[in-house]
């Protein structure tokens, strides 16, 4: 192949893993955003919700078309549901402590794999792409559905922040997010707040996972690099701010596309790993970031 | 440094030295790797129980001495004991330069520049597969760690002389470890942990304290990194992954944060949980996760941290 074909294949990769970026490391943003917490199980939700889209493929007669609709229902339901019973019981009780809710969400995460591993096995799972339209290019064709994540995943960024700006759970949140004692001195139900941004950010990363497990595979230890990932964008962004997050899934997306494609896909995930440390070290706030106060 | 102190701990490592006399042959190679961990875990404690500085990242320290000690005596023709002090210099080499740009990061943020930094570290080590050979790992052959001291011998391979190896390394760490929080080093560590701004205002160099603790927890690290290389021959890229970041912060949880002897308790423990638990499952795993999820809600300071809050004050 020439160089243009090749460094369009590349940028073509690169948009769709960006959009996979920018749609995994959402939930994240949101919950670290508002609660000022990590959830290292991120990544397992995620994995819960690939798994799921792959039972339900299974469970639903009808086509992958229809399993996918019912899978965009299933997991996050269900994903969301383990969400809230985790904020409950885990994190509402060490009061939301920064390094006690890493290590009791490190916890859960080897907890949810192990299950996984038990209850689906250790094999890869694929799961159809709802339809198979492969758009013809020149030198190569290129899949629709990848497109239609692309499409996906710019409505749900989108959707996310219309809610966060323009309606008044969006307020309460923010309000929330800037001034925790203030929000419950004017009668903000703040844990009810926490509870639902929790559940929010988990049933988002489910919705991704439901929309890119047929470009991958679902396996149980799927999970840690959605949510290296989810830092690396997270971070690199600017903890909490949704707009940073996207800005830097592009950036990193579009780079990790091409180093992938001319060089080698673990010197591109050396690299962006680096960048966050370096990142977090000489500008903790990230690109975008204001500081945190 | 009072008597009853001297004689818990001298008590701790006789009772391991008889051990080997009672111990199947399985218990003692057992018995030694959890003995080679545990000075993986004393150092971990250092930074993490004593100046209150939790790293996600410590596999990074351990795979240096690990791949240290195995490249040195495979490739570069180094005799065991070379081995084991360029190891050791590899380590403090890496955690000062490692400890210079990430304590530059407070809390949260110093967690993950640890994890992804040790990330990097997993993805080199598979990045020059032609050289660590990745996931299967380096076999080091018994010719090449043979040596001879003192006019003898040392074969490495013999399970008996290994097991008293790790004793004498374990008690020489437990002896530092013992002599540093007992030194004005530890008092500080321990002040910056409880208030870090105060102890700037007492005029202490907060930032070259935590650097010290940084390196000297990189440098327990690699050591046992290469004790483990050398004495078990082998050296993978298994053990630079994120679970290895997470055992040292597990066994020092257990057994108990910011006490001298909560890490070897807690990595006992813990291997006896593991093998216990593979007895009827293949997820062994899962009791690693649950274990931390009860220990952060039921038992934070772990066993000899609670010991010593009911009852045996004097307890480093």
């Amino acid at each position: 192949m020439a160089f243009f074909p090749h460094l369009l294949l590349a940028i073509l990769e690169g948009t769709v893993a960006a959009a996979v970026l920018a749609l995994s490391a959402l939930g994240l943003s949101l919950v670290f955003g508002v609660m000022r917490v990590v959830n290292v199980a991120h990544g397992e939700f995620f994995m819960l919700g690939a798994m799921l889209a792959w039972w339900v493929a299974k469970m639903v007669p009808g086509g992958p078309a229809i399993g996918f609709i019912a899978a965009l229902i299933v997991a996050p339901l269900v994903v969301g549901a383990l969400a809230f019973v985790t904020e409950r019981l885990l994190l509402r009780r060490i009061n939301y402590d920064p390094e006690a809710t890493i290590v009791a969400t490190i916890g859960l995460m080897f907890v949810i794999q192990q299950l996984a591993l038990s209850v689906f096995g250790a094999d890869a799972k694929a799961v159809s792409a709802p339809f198979a339209y492969r758009i013809a290019l020149p030198w190569f064709g290129f899949s629709g559905y990848k497109l239609f994540v692309v499409v996906a995943s710019i409505v749900i960024l989108l959707a996310v922040w219309w809610v966060l700006a323009k309606t008044k759970w969006g307020l309460v949140m923010r309000v929330t997010q800037f001034d925790r004692e203030t929000a419950t001195a004017f009668g903000i139900p703040v844990n009810q707040v926490y509870s639902a941004v929790f559940v929010a950010g988990a049933a988002l990363v489910a919705v991704a996972a439901v929309l890119i497990v047929p470009i991958q595979q679902a396996h149980y230890l799927m999970g840690l690099d959605p949510l290296l990932m989810s830092f690396i964008v997270v971070i690199i962004g600017g903890l909490g701010s949704i707009k940073g997050s996207v800005i830097a899934a592009v950036i990193i997306g579009l780079a990790d596309g091409i180093i992938s494609m001319f060089f080698s896909p673990t010197l591109a995930s050396i690299i962006a790993t680096l960048a966050v440390a370096l990142v977090l070290v000489f500008r903790p706030q990230g690109l975008f970031g204001v500081p945190v106060r | 440094m009072t008597a009853r102190i001297v004689m818990l701990h001298g008590a701790v490592i006789l009772a391991l030295f008889l051990l080997q006399f009672v111990a199947s042959d399985y218990a003692v190679l057992t018995i030694t790797r959890i003995m080679v961990l545990a000075i993986y875990a004393l150092g971990y404690n250092i930074l993490f129980g004593y100046a209150g500085l939790l790293s996600l990242g410590h596999a990074m320290f351990f795979a240096t001495g690990l791949y240290a000690a195995a490249l040195g005596v495979t490739r570069l023709g180094m005799a065991v004991p070379e081995a084991f002090l360029f190891a050791l210099a590899c380590g403090v080499i890496v955690s000062f330069v490692i400890g210079l740009i990430a304590l530059r990061a407070n809390g949260v943020a110093f967690m993950i520049v640890t994890l992804m930094f040790s990330q990097a570290a997993f993805l080199t080590v598979l990045y020059f597969g032609d050289i660590t050979r990745g996931d299967e790992g380096i076999v080091i052959k018994d010719s090449e760690r043979a040596f001879s001291a003192f006019g003898t011998a040392v074969n490495l391979a013999d399970p008996v002389l290994r097991y008293n190896i790790a004793l004498a390394f374990l008690a020489v760490a437990i002896a530092l470890c013992l002599v540093v929080v007992r030194s004005k080093i530890g008092h500080v560590l321990v002040a910056i942990r409880e208030n870090e701004n105060r102890t700037a205002m007492l005029g202490y160099d907060v930032k070259l304290y935590k650097l010290i603790a940084f390196v000297l927890s990189g440098a327990f690290a690699a050591f046992s990194g290469a004790v483990y290389a050398l004495l078990f021959a082998y050296a993978g890229a298994t053990l630079a992954s994120i679970q290895y970041s997470i055992n040292p912060l597990l066994w020092t949880l257990l057994g108990g944060a910011a006490t001298v002897l909560g890490p070897v308790l807690g990595t006992a423990l813990m291997f006896l949980l593991v093998d216990f638990a593979s007895g009827f499952t293949s997820a062994s795993l899962l009791f690693v996760g649950m274990v931390l999820i009860l220990l952060v809600l039921f038992f934070p300071k772990g066993i000899l941290g609670t010991l010593r809050q009911r009852w045996w004050r004097w307890l480093p």
